[in-house]
């Protein structure tokens, strides 16, 4: 009896943590403050939530069904190959498209050489514009015209 | 022999694939051990062509040390990164660090862009094609010739040791 109430006390743990885990990678995307320091979030506090979450999973249906549950691995491990590797190529593409970040980063990207870059640049698309404002910028002209007129 | 080495390009890799097969239909019932094993030869054969000679594992000990300082590094970088994201005060001081490479070998490079990825405040942003330098970017830095060392000794070395020497 004693068993299932720690699996379980240990279970509500795993689960909590990985929430807070998961939720403060996903705050990180909010707070911090340019694109490479976003990047850090999701690498990092997801990958931990869910390890923690499928661990959780892994114990209660062992413990529930009596039968080894083990394929939640296969999660983790597919998980922990592909996170490092988006991480990498959402990096590159913000090296490549120059983003900004912080004027406080120490260090500089170094010049890309062209063997790093491939064929050519990527092409820096126009920077795109703020949505509300360019509305309320719109009303505001056709509100001018329509003083003059 | 050689007839084995012909069908089994890469015997690790089809263990592998037996493994996860299993894992996936969960059940060891014959005919489902007898599916993954077709599959483990015949998925190696059709995408043969695509790998590289990969590297043996020289010391599978301290392979499964370096997973366990891997998992237990994770762990700890994510409290970091946590109590760096939700203490309001605390600024996060960024940078770039251009990480010369000891190793060689692509595949042991990749490992060890993955783990710096996943571990303490630091994610691999750009490799030289020619295999010289990787550079990071780290959330929280310290001084730079400190983080240097710490990957190299960490996780570096032990990579070296496991696939190279």
């Amino acid at each position: 009896m004693t068993f299932f109430v720690i699996t379980e006390g240990l279970i509500s743990l795993l689960l909590v943590a990985g929430g807070i885990f998961a939720f403060t990678g996903s705050l990180g995307m909010l707070k911090l403050k340019d694109f490479f320091m976003r990047l850090h979030g999701p690498t990092k506090g997801t990958t931990l939530g869910i390890g923690c979450i499928l661990i959780a999973s892994m114990l209660y249906f062992t413990v529930t069904q009596r039968t080894f549950h083990v394929q939640e691995l296969l999660i983790t491990l597919f998980l922990f190959i592909s996170a490092p590797v988006t991480g990498h190529m959402l990096a590159k593409t913000g090296l490549h498209m120059h983003l900004r970040f912080i004027t406080g980063t120490r260090g500089s990207v170094p010049e890309l050489r062209d063997e790093d870059v491939g064929q050519s640049r990527v092409a820096r698309p126009a920077r795109a514009k703020h949505p509300w404002h360019t509305r309320k910028a719109k009303k505001r002209s056709r509100f001018k015209q329509r003083e003059t007129a | 022999m050689k007839a084995l080495g012909r069908y089994l390009p890469t015997p690790t890799l089809s263990l592998v694939l037996l493994v996860v097969w299993l894992l996936m239909v969960r059940s060891v019932s014959f005919g489902q051990i007898l599916l993954g094993l077709f599959l483990a030869v015949v998925i190696p054969l059709m995408t043969r062509d695509f790998w590289e000679p990969l590297p043996r594992v020289k010391h599978p000990l301290k392979l499964a040390r370096f997973v366990l300082v891997v998992l237990w590094d994770i762990v700890v970088a994510n409290l970091q990164v946590s109590r760096l994201i939700l203490s309001p005060k605390r600024e996060a001081h960024p940078g770039f660090i251009e990480y010369p490479l000891e190793v060689k070998d692509r595949l042991t490079i990749t490992l060890l862009a993955n783990t710096i990825t996943m571990t303490p405040g630091t994610v691999s942003t750009n490799i030289r094609l020619d295999g010289s330098s990787l550079l990071i970017h780290a959330l929280d830095m310290g001084e730079e010739q400190a983080l240097i060392r710490e990957i190299r000794e960490r996780y570096e070395r032990p990579l070296k040791e496991i696939f190279e020497c």
